[in-house]
């Protein structure tokens, strides 16, 4: 038996002959080109060029200004992601399994996901004061939704053909959450999580704008008041640089530990 | 009903949450060691009734009985071989083999070695370690089989198992079924609607008309199959009388 041969991947080649990294550098040069030209031009007066930027960024990494304000900035993050991701993947775990949770929490998990949070901020400092706990709340609040709804549809989406398989085999309950519904659903769920620290993000740094200025929003809001506009540039695009890279190297890591072939998404049926 | 009726329907209908009425009073007794197979146009039921059978889906009205007692959900005497076969994507062969017993509570080592032994009788021993995605349909399928084979069932559900097979595999596969349950005395119940497909394997057909779902005719193939070459008995006088049968039938619900 067995003479079939198994499906072998077929190769893309690409089409054109420089690689995408020429590309990508061309597209950097062209943009900070441009960047350097409409500050020196200037378009403003407090939009400073790209090297003058670039320089305000190397002394503040030199002077551990950055590293400072980092370290203040990340701790609110963290903890706000880790209770988001304990309580959000919890909460929607729970509304996937039991249809009455759903029925319960479901409308306002939409509107949640839907709603501008940020303006929930003024309130959360109202309530709970200038200290971390509002930072955290911050995060908590920007986080929890995408990862709750992801969370949720990753259990709601298990392909009902194998719950019956693992009924058909005499699967209990128990196993058939531990063994079809869960594995199946992690690749969502880990996609949430990615999204939700995308989310806490904005909601570090609109907390550090909003409620008191501390590490990288003391850095924007001090520098902007001095008039130092290079340094408050450098500390703009260094939490836009941070941000993007933790986000890649998150969906880098999930690709590898939930390979797109491996969830069931390329064979048909 | 014969006395050696391995699985009873007595008088099963099923109306769905819609108003839809798929099955209306089903009688069958299938006998212990055969191959019967339900036929029939789209929509005539023939999935829902072996669902039924299986225990994953309960009948509105009537009973379903194995080896004498009365069917109220899966059990360790039937096994389901799916039309999209229902492999764990995440799992190897030799995991999804093993899936059925790893269910049961069956230890790792012991598992794997008799999942081994049925991964080898569908001829994938090459393939163990390889995941669903690396593996063409009709292999896909014969890991559908094993995993139904490892649970050692008396009785084998097999839901339109080579409808997703390109028809070169299928005949192969339809051969190699055949070869394979010579040896041994299990009750097979073959949904299909392929008529070549149920006059080459089948023992018994029950051909089923549709809205509602009812047995329409019993057929008794009687095809010589021992000893003869598959092209043998597809020239078989009895097989090709069986095909016609069956389409002077079926055509009127086309």
């Amino acid at each position: 038996m067995g003479s079939e041969k198994p499906n072998t991947p077929v190769l893309h080649h690409s089409i054109t002959p420089v690689s995408p990294l020429v590309w990508q550098l061309i597209s950097f040069v062209l943009f900070f080109g441009l960047w350097e030209l409409a500050g020196r031009w200037p378009i403003s007066f407090s939009f400073p060029p790209f090297s003058k930027t670039l320089l305000a960024l190397v002394s503040m990494i030199a002077d551990g200004s950055l590293a400072r304000a980092y370290l203040s900035t990340l701790q609110p993050l963290i903890i706000g992601i880790a209770l988001a991701g304990v309580i959000g993947i919890g909460f929607g775990i729970a509304m996937g399994l039991s249809r009455s949770i759903e029925w319960f929490s479901l409308p306002i998990f939409i509107v949640l996901q839907a709603a501008p949070m940020a303006a929930i901020i003024p309130l959360i400092t109202y309530m709970y004061g200038i200290g971390i706990l509002s930072k955290v709340l911050a995060v908590v609040v920007l986080a929890a939704p995408v990862i709750v709804m992801n969370s949720y549809k990753g259990i709601r989406n298990t392909n009902p053909s194998l719950i019956q398989m693992c009924r058909a085999f005499l699967g209990t309950k128990r196993q058939e959450v531990l063994k079809i519904v869960l594995p199946h659903a992690s690749a969502l769920i880990f996609a949430g999580l990615r999204l939700g620290v995308a989310m806490g993000f904005i909601g570090i740094v609109i907390a550090e704008l909003l409620i008191t200025p501390t590490g990288i929003g003391d850095l924007i809001t001090y520098n902007s008041s001095v008039a130092d506009y290079p340094q408050m540039f450098a500390a703009i695009v260094s939490i836009i640089i941070f941000a993007a890279l933790t986000i890649n190297a998150l969906e880098r890591l999930e690709r590898k530990l939930f390979p797109p072939e491996m969830r069931g998404l390329e064979h048909a049926g | 009903m014969p006395a050696d009726a391995i699985v009873e329907v007595k008088a099963v209908g099923k109306v769905y949450e819609t108003g839809v009425e798929a099955l209306a009073h089903i009688d069958l007794a299938l006998p212990q060691g055969k191959l019967s197979t339900l036929l029939g146009p789209s929509g005539c039921g023939k999935t829902t009734l072996l669902k039924i059978i299986a225990g994953l889906i309960p009948p509105t009205r009537g009973e379903v009985w194995v080896k004498g007692k009365m069917v109220d959900g899966p059990g360790a005497e039937r096994a389901f071989v799916f039309q999209d076969f229902a492999l764990l994507p995440w799992g190897n062969v030799l995991r999804n083999v093993a899936f059925g017993l790893e269910l049961r509570g069956l230890p790792e080592a012991q598992r794997y070695e008799i999942a081994r032994r049925h991964i080898a009788e569908v001829g994938l021993t090459t393939f163990e370690t390889s995941y669903p995605h690396q593996l063409s349909g009709g292999m896909r399928q014969r890991v559908g089989l094993a995993r139904a084979l490892t649970v050692d069932a008396d009785i084998i559900l097999m839901d339109e198992p080579f409808s997703s097979v390109d028809e070169q595999t299928r005949r192969k596969f339809q051969e190699e079924l055949l070869d394979l349950l010579r040896h041994k005395n299990k009750t097979v119940i073959f949904v299909t609607h392929s008529i070549e497909e149920a006059a080459y394997l089948s023992d018994q057909i029950f051909l089923l008309s549709p809205r509602p779902g009812t047995i329409s005719k019993i057929i008794q193939p009687n095809i010589d199959r021992h000893g003869r070459n598959p092209d043998e008995i597809r020239r078989d006088k009895n097989y090709l009388d069986t095909v016609d049968e069956i389409w002077q039938i079926l055509k009127h619900y086309v």
